[in-house]
């Protein structure tokens, strides 16, 4: 069906596909593993045409094609379920099924309301699902949703009278134990239609769902697995690869914290997206975060910032209950926030250096000069001078600026990061990680949302698992007693 | 719930205000203050259905000033009139309506091919047409005599003005295109999520291009019925008609952002101003407060039905 040779895909700072060749067969089910940053979300978006390759081929039957578009894709049969959804949230379930190929349910621009609920059912019922077409798709769960972007990707059919090829980029992510099971049923229904390439960051659903195994890892394909053979902790071995780990997270600066000095105490947290939630923070502590999407990990560190409502329980900090109404309060109070979404909310492109650095203090920019200057040559940020546009650095040294940000007074006692190495390469993910354990050595605590399991097992003192809003669980992970990654992810979902 | 609120709300907050005025005053429950009522919403509903147009895109259109005074004063020059040897009757109508939508593909061919935000491009389509109705009316107002377009605002069957017929008849029209047309679907979906369209390989521009150009075919429409009911055009025929017809979108519950709404709430957001004006003047409350009183009415109005949809960390701009 598919054939993808040599694919290459470079980024400013980032090898995001380096040489990718693999094949996809009629009927097939293949699974698509690999850590954040291995390359799988840029090869779906050049299967589907939002990426273009630097170099390399990609072949469908036996053809080789240039995709400039999801619509051109689909034109060759290529369709994907993305992991953010695309789907019109006031339109119904019927129009999006059929968007911008409605066919015989619109004639000389007339909605035929009954034929198109016809077409978009006929749909709806090659996976058996029991959606209304003429649902609002707003009112619709997020696994209605999805069933009905999958019948959207199967309407490709009609208009290329061959199968398909349907990608799904992590779609059990946000599902519940019921609904994966449905969505597996659906994707063995699938198979009699179309081939399907399955993306999932939990390693037991890829093995019992794939045919075969693609493995990426640093832009690369670094094996194939057959499920039939291979277990869980095969794949992951494969993922990660052999390099040694530990240099790479610093674990030779790892201080342990201080225990008996509590820095930050949460009790009963509750807010939209979590509930009940309490945990403590050591001086120099780290906690890591784990938890899927939905998990309300994301949610609960928004709300100990300020950013979102907290309805319910107390957040004390170094022994003084603290009141998080807003950002303003937070800063107050001495937290940092580095927020996932960098380029729309950690820095301000247009504005330099020097004064995302000095952002959140309201001091004089002279006088802060030489503290700028001081932090950029502490964390060796690579730019011309403090008065440069940060939006003309590489993402490492914005992340570092982000960071400094929180430093620059001395005040900081609790730092939140949200994703803190997203879309960061492997050199600048190391430093940061080294600015982390400098920060616990000086006393400062962390609570991390990491961007991989493995990053969230090396770099913390503990993680709490959360799921569902709630914390289920609390893991010990001082160094030289890490868990098993495989054992987390159980816990996880 | 939210989402309720945000449907019925402003339906109910009519028939508050019908209740209220109708009990505390007699004159406003007569059959005469229907007519009344109609006849004086009818322009506005023309715009406003032009301008929902546009902001169920989430575009925004500010150009009804402009546009209407140069279809005003081209109406009334091409009809029997004081200054032109034309008698052009119906057709000229037509030409006009013409008119005011090709202004309004200019419009959306700036907004779209320039990437220009629409309240800039609008705004100086907007001058444009002010431009062409001062050239047009050259120190002399044109005086109508055409007495089949004067009829349009005198002539009554079944106590009700032919204006308030057409204003219906555009109102029903509307509402179907919205609803069973691909240029009206396609525009809430545009409201919705454009990218996705474009994703799709929908050509978006062509229809949010057809979506002004409507738009400024319902300003041309408007501009008609104003100079039937003035009997000479003016190049002030629309003045203050942008933010009328906006703010009875918004009241009525489309959104500024896009995507929610369409031609019935809208509908009931004209109602809502215009029993509003109407009953202010009948209750007697002093002119001079009235419009505060209303301004009032409509901030409120405005804060309640975004009330639900409040985010903390929400930039407004």
């Amino acid at each position: 069906m598919i054939e993808v040779s040599g694919l290459r895909k470079a980024y400013p700072g980032v090898v995001a596909l380096d040489g990718v060749s693999l094949q996809i067969r009629p009927g097939e089910v293949v699974g698509l593993a690999g850590e954040n940053g291995a390359g799988k979300s840029t090869l779906l978006k050049a299967l589907v045409g939002l990426v273009r390759p630097d170099e390399g081929t990609i072949s469908v039957r036996g053809r080789q094609v240039r995709l400039r578009g999801v619509a051109e894709a689909a034109a060759h049969g290529i369709g994907m379920v993305f992991q953010e959804q695309s789907l019109v949230p006031n339109l119904t379930a019927a129009e999006n099924i059929l968007l911008g190929c409605e066919g015989s349910g619109v004639r000389l621009g007339v909605y035929r309301w009954r034929r198109l609920r016809e077409l978009a059912q006929a749909q709806l019922d090659k996976i058996g699902s029991r959606v209304d077409p003429m649902a609002r798709t707003e009112t619709l769960s997020f696994a209605e949703r999805q069933m009905v972007e999958i019948a959207k990707v199967l309407a490709i059919e009609e208009r290329t009278k061959e199968p398909p090829v349907v990608l799904l980029d992590e779609p059990t992510s946000v599902l519940e134990t019921e609904e994966i099971e449905t969505l597996f049923a659906q994707i063995e229904r699938l198979r009699k239609h179309a081939s399907v390439v399955f993306v999932s960051h939990r390693l037991d659903e890829v093995l019992q769902v794939c045919d075969r195994v693609y493995v990426l890892r640093g832009g690369q394909v670094a094996g194939e697995i057959d499920p039939a053979t291979a277990d869980a902790a095969d794949l992951h071995r494969m993922m990660i690869g052999t390099e040694a780990t530990g240099s790479h997270y610093h674990d030779d600066l790892h201080t342990p914290p201080e225990r008996e000095s509590v820095r930050l105490s949460v009790r009963g947290l509750c807010g939209d997206g979590f509930s009940d939630v309490s945990f403590d923070l050591a001086r120099g502590e780290v906690v890591a975060v784990a938890g899927v999407h939905g998990s309300g990990r994301e949610e609960l560190c928004r709300a100990l910032f300020g950013g979102r409502a907290i309805t319910a329980g107390q957040v004390e900090l170094d022994g003084e209950t603290v009141r998080l109404s807003s950002p303003r309060d937070a800063v107050r109070a001495g937290l940092g926030y580095v927020p996932s979404e960098r380029k729309v909310e950690g820095i301000v492109a247009a504005m330099s250096v020097a004064e995302n650095m000095a952002l959140p203090h309201t001091g004089a920019l002279a006088r802060e000069a030489q503290a700028v200057e001081e932090w950029i040559e502490r964390l060796r940020i690579k730019t011309p001078d403090r008065h440069t546009a940060i939006g003309t650095l590489s993402g490492g040294n914005q992340q570092k600026v982000v960071l400094a940000r929180w430093l620059l007074t001395g005040s900081l006692r609790v730092l939140l990061l949200d994703h803190p190495t997203r879309g960061l390469d492997v050199g600048a993910k190391s430093e940061v990680y080294r600015l982390i354990r400098d920060l616990s050595a000086s006393g400062v605590s962390v609570l991390m949302l990491a961007d991989s399991l493995e990053e969230c097992i090396a770099m913390s003192d503990r993680v709490l698992v959360m799921k569902e809003g709630r914390v289920t669980m609390t893991l010990h992970t001082p160094p030289g007693a890490k868990p098993d990654p495989v054992e987390l992810v159980k816990e996880m979902v | 719930m939210a989402e309720r609120i945000q449907t019925y709300g402003p339906a109910a907050a009519l028939l508050a205000l019908v209740a209220v005025f109708a009990v505390l005053s007699p004159q406003f429950r007569t059959l005469g203050n229907l007519q009344n009522l109609l006849d004086a919403g009818a322009v506005l509903a023309v715009v406003t259905i032009g301008a929902t147009y546009v902001l169920i895109l989430g575009c925004i259109d500010l150009s009804a000033a402009g546009v209407m005074g140069a279809c005003a004063l081209a109406v009334s020059l091409l009809v029997a009139n004081s200054r032109t040897a034309l008698d052009l009757g119906p057709l000229g109508v037509l030409l006009v309506v013409a008119l005011g939508a090709a202004f309004g593909c200019l419009s959306g061919v700036l907004s779209v091919g320039l990437k220009v935000p629409s309240f800039m491009t609008t705004l100086g389509v907007s001058a444009i047409g002010l431009g062409v109705a001062t050239v047009l009316f050259a120190g002399v107002q044109p005086t109508v005599s055409d007495p089949w377009l004067l009829q349009w605002a005198s002539g009554r069957w079944l106590g009700f003005t032919r204006l308030t017929y057409l204003a219906l008849a555009t109102v029903a029209l509307a509402w179907l295109v919205q609803r069973y047309t691909r240029l009206g679907r396609y525009a809430l979906a545009i409201g919705g999520g454009e990218d996705i369209l474009r994703l799709s390989g929908i050509r978006v521009g062509r229809y949010k291009v057809a979506a002004f150009t409507l738009a400024g075919a319902c300003y041309g429409l408007a501009a008609v019925m104003i100079t039937a009911q003035l009997g000479s055009g003016i190049v002030q025929a629309g003045a203050g008609l942008s933010f009328a017809a906006i703010t009875a979108a918004v009241v009525g519950g489309t959104q500024l952002a896009g995507g929610r709404g369409g031609v019935a709430h809208s509908m009931v957001g004209v109602l809502i101003l215009t029993v509003l004006a109407n009953g202010l003047v009948l209750i007697g409350v002093s002119p001079y407060a009235q419009r505060a009183v209303q301004g009032v009415i409509v901030v409120f109005a405005v804060g309640a039905t975004l009330w639900p949809l409040r985010h903390r960390l929400e930039v407004v701009k």
